[in-house]
């Protein structure tokens, strides 16, 4: 017989080949987020509908409430146009924190009856929340021509946003899944959560409006940080980015991501006792 | 022949709840615990009944314990056993899906286990991408399923429905295509746990001889777990039997399940009936005993579903004369739950008696036990149709329901979520 592997399971041992494993099966990981994004696309004209329907009554909310009625500043941009160019990453952020912190019970029955490195699951749930993410690009294209307003150069930084905005999504959508498999009603507190993020974060209005000896303060939430970082992208370099809060903000993001896959990797192990 | 699978030691506990199985915990319970965990920490003096503490909510329980085996390539092992033996436990360790608390195993070879058919199937998505999705998350390259998916989509005999959703297949087709995908896997040690359960019986022959020329023509070493014992003995030439978490047998097939035929269900009442103290009654006749009879009127300790069986109660006959003429004898089963799911009474038969003698018998036929497989408590009653309860013994004896083949397709029914087995036929409404 030909070489054979071997396979040793132990108590307590930590896997080695862990990350090999998540790259010997990137094809699971594919298939299962195309599985998802043809789920919800097959019903698909409600589907997309919806997509392009929520964020346009959240702006034209915000819009009329911290633009007109507030009459905020609005960075020399259309009023719309800054607050969706905030929406943006923070529905990237919302979604993809409540679609992986709900993904281990959804797919509960797989990790049952499967093996397959758990981390798979939000991984895919974050990949798939990118999907709505590009319709809303779309739509903000179209909405930037209607108010004829256009990016400049800042516009080739947006990738790293983008990313960063994705790292918060798994950090704080690694937390959320482990914490629901062992506290179900963990799962009761993310959409509140989420709620309370979008006006706690910069998305009504700019950044700026916040007084700068709490800019700092304010910082601390990881999102402060990805939202001015699309504005600046977005909006033409304004309003500046203000650095050390933009640190910290990196920094927090950085840090939740690095625990929360430090907690689902040491929590792993369980799900399928417990889920 | 060299070791394909080395079990040592191996064990897994669960905490459970008490009161229910395993249940997971909730944020608002272990932070009120964690709070009053503080305060009784703080108050230490004041409150130290403070609340019931969380080590006596839970305890903890042995699916498996110390099990110690080793498996030669090649070779086809039936594990029996029955409910809660920890068959399950074990496919799932040797999966990689539960991680064990203590002890060691070592698997060489590529594994390839099947705890469940059609695992991650969509019903929205078509036949075809169903074989894909389901084939990668069995473990299969891109490429190795370009290679077999013709081969399964034969084998599965769904070739004109390739491009149907699989919500509009019928479940034999259903299982087929899910069977299938499973069957063109190319491990070297195949783990299957009761998923012939499911599908027609020609199907389940054919399913049947694939895993058997895996293992007897390309070497492969197969872990079957099944409740259909036919299908093990079929299959298999050497089973293990578990009981209660630990390797009560390995061997050859048939004398496994002999030893798990013969202890498993054993009509097994700790004492002789009349010496039971734990029953009420008049007393003016006693149950002095119970034998089950099968259909050659030979007496088993365990029950099969689909059969006739013959209840024999003796009683001692104390101070009933012939003008008790109305005498009534039922036996109730109950489940592990404690909830009765079998109630059979001479009164619902209209049937009344008279005692005669001093000893005698009285007995009652069923026919078709119609009870899922899983073990049973048995309570025996003799009274009288006005009223008078002569003799009542609740628990005095459990026995197991084991295999049987109620719907003829050797289904065994779904233990875990039902008690009784109802025939039922299916037909399609356009």
């Amino acid at each position: 017989m030909l070489e054979k592997q071997t396979l040793i399971i132990e108590a307590g041992r930590t896997e080695r080949h862990y990350w090999a494993d998540l790259w010997r099966y990137r094809e699971l990981f594919l298939f299962l987020a195309w599985r998802d994004i043809l789920v919800r696309y097959k019903q698909a004209a409600l589907g997309i509908a919806w997509a392009v329907l929520r964020p346009a009554i959240t702006i034209a909310i915000f819009t009329v409430v911290f633009g007109y009625l507030a009459r905020l500043p609005s960075a020399n941009a259309p009023y719309p146009v800054l607050v969706f160019a905030a929406l943006l990453p923070w529905q990237l952020f919302a979604s993809g924190l409540s679609d992986a912190g709900n993904s281990l019970v959804s797919n509960a029955n797989m990790i049952s009856k499967v093996y397959f490195p758990r981390l798979m699951v939000p991984l895919g749930a974050v990949t798939v929340s990118l999907v709505d993410f590009a319709i809303s690009c779309a739509l903000l294209a179209v909405v930037m021509v209607w108010y004829s307003f256009y990016p400049d150069w800042h516009i080739v930084f947006l990738p790293l946003f983008i990313l960063l905005a994705l790292a918060a999504a798994l950090g704080a959508g690694l937390w959320s899944a482990a914490l629901v498999v062992k506290y179900r009603d963990f799962r009761f507190i993310i959409p509140f959560a989420v709620q309370v993020g979008l006006y706690l974060s910069p998305v009504g209005f700019s950044s700026s409006v916040v007084p700068e000896q709490w800019r700092l303060i304010y910082s601390l939430n990881p999102m402060v940080g990805v939202i001015d970082g699309f504005r600046w992208c977005l909006l033409g370099g304004q309003p500046p980015i203000y650095w050390p809060g933009f640190a910290l903000s990196v920094g927090l993001v950085i840090v939740v991501l690095l625990s929360g896959l430090a907690y689902f990797r040491a929590t792993e192990k369980t799900f399928s006792d417990v889920i | 022949m060299s070791i394909a699978i080395k079990v040592e030691h191996l064990g897994k506990k669960y905490s459970i709840a008490r009161g229910g199985r395993k249940s997971y915990s909730t944020l608002r319970e272990s932070l009120s615990h964690q709070g009053s965990r503080i305060a009784n920490r703080l108050f230490g003096a004041f409150s130290d009944r403070g609340g019931p503490s969380r080590e006596s909510a839970t305890k903890d329980f042995w699916a498996l314990h110390d099990l110690q085996f080793e498996v030669q390539h090649g070779q086809r092992i039936g594990i029996v056993g029955r409910n809660g033996a920890g068959k399950s436990t074990l496919l799932k360790i040797l999966s990689r899906i539960t991680e064990p608390t203590t002890g060691r195993v070592e698997l060489h070879g590529r594994v390839s286990s099947l705890l469940e058919v059609g695992t991650g199937f969509h019903p929205e998505l078509t036949g075809r991408e169903n074989i894909s999705l389901n084939a990668t998350i069995l473990g299969m390259s891109r490429k190795e399923i370009r290679r077999h998916f013709d081969q399964i989509v034969a084998f599965a005999e769904v070739e004109e429905f390739l491009e149907t959703p699989v919500k509009r297949y019928s479940s034999g087709m259903y299982v087929r295509l899910a069977f299938a995908v499973a069957a063109h896997l190319d491990p070297d040690i195949l783990i299957v746990d009761e998923v012939l359960a499911v599908g027609d019986k020609q199907f389940q022959d054919k399913c049947l001889g694939r895993m058997e020329s895996m293992s007897k023509h390309e070497g492969r070493t197969v872990l079957f777990v099944s409740h259909d014992l036919d299908a093990i003995q079929r299959l298999c030439r050497d089973a293990i039997y578990l009981d209660h978490g630990k390797l009560a047998y390995q061997g050859d097939v048939a004398s496994a399940i002999e030893r798990y035929m013969s202890s498993a269900g054993a009509l097994s009442a700790d004492q002789g009936l009349a010496e039971v103290q734990d029953r009420w009654g008049s007393g003016r006749a006693r149950i002095s005993g119970l034998d089950i009879l099968n259909s050659d009127a030979q007496p088993v300790t365990t029950l099969q579903s689909g059969q006739d069986f013959e209840f024999r109660i003796s009683y001692t006959n104390h101070a009933c004369d012939a003008t008790v003429n109305d005498i009534v004898v039922s036996i109730a089963l109950a489940n592990t739950r404690r909830v009765t799911v079998m109630l059979v009474s001479s009164d619902f038969a209209g049937q009344y008696f008279t005692l005669q003698g001093d000893t005698g018998s009285i007995s009652g036929s069923i026919r078709d036990l119609n009870l899922a497989p899983g073990d049973y408590s048995i309570t025996l009653f003799l009274g009288r149709a006005s009223g008078e309860t002569l003799d009542c013994m609740n628990d005095v004896a459990r026995i197991s329901v084991i295999g049987g083949d109620f719907f003829g397709s050797s289904h065994p029914g779904l233990p875990e979520q039902c008690s009784t087995l109802t025939r039922s036929n299916w037909t399609e409404n356009s």
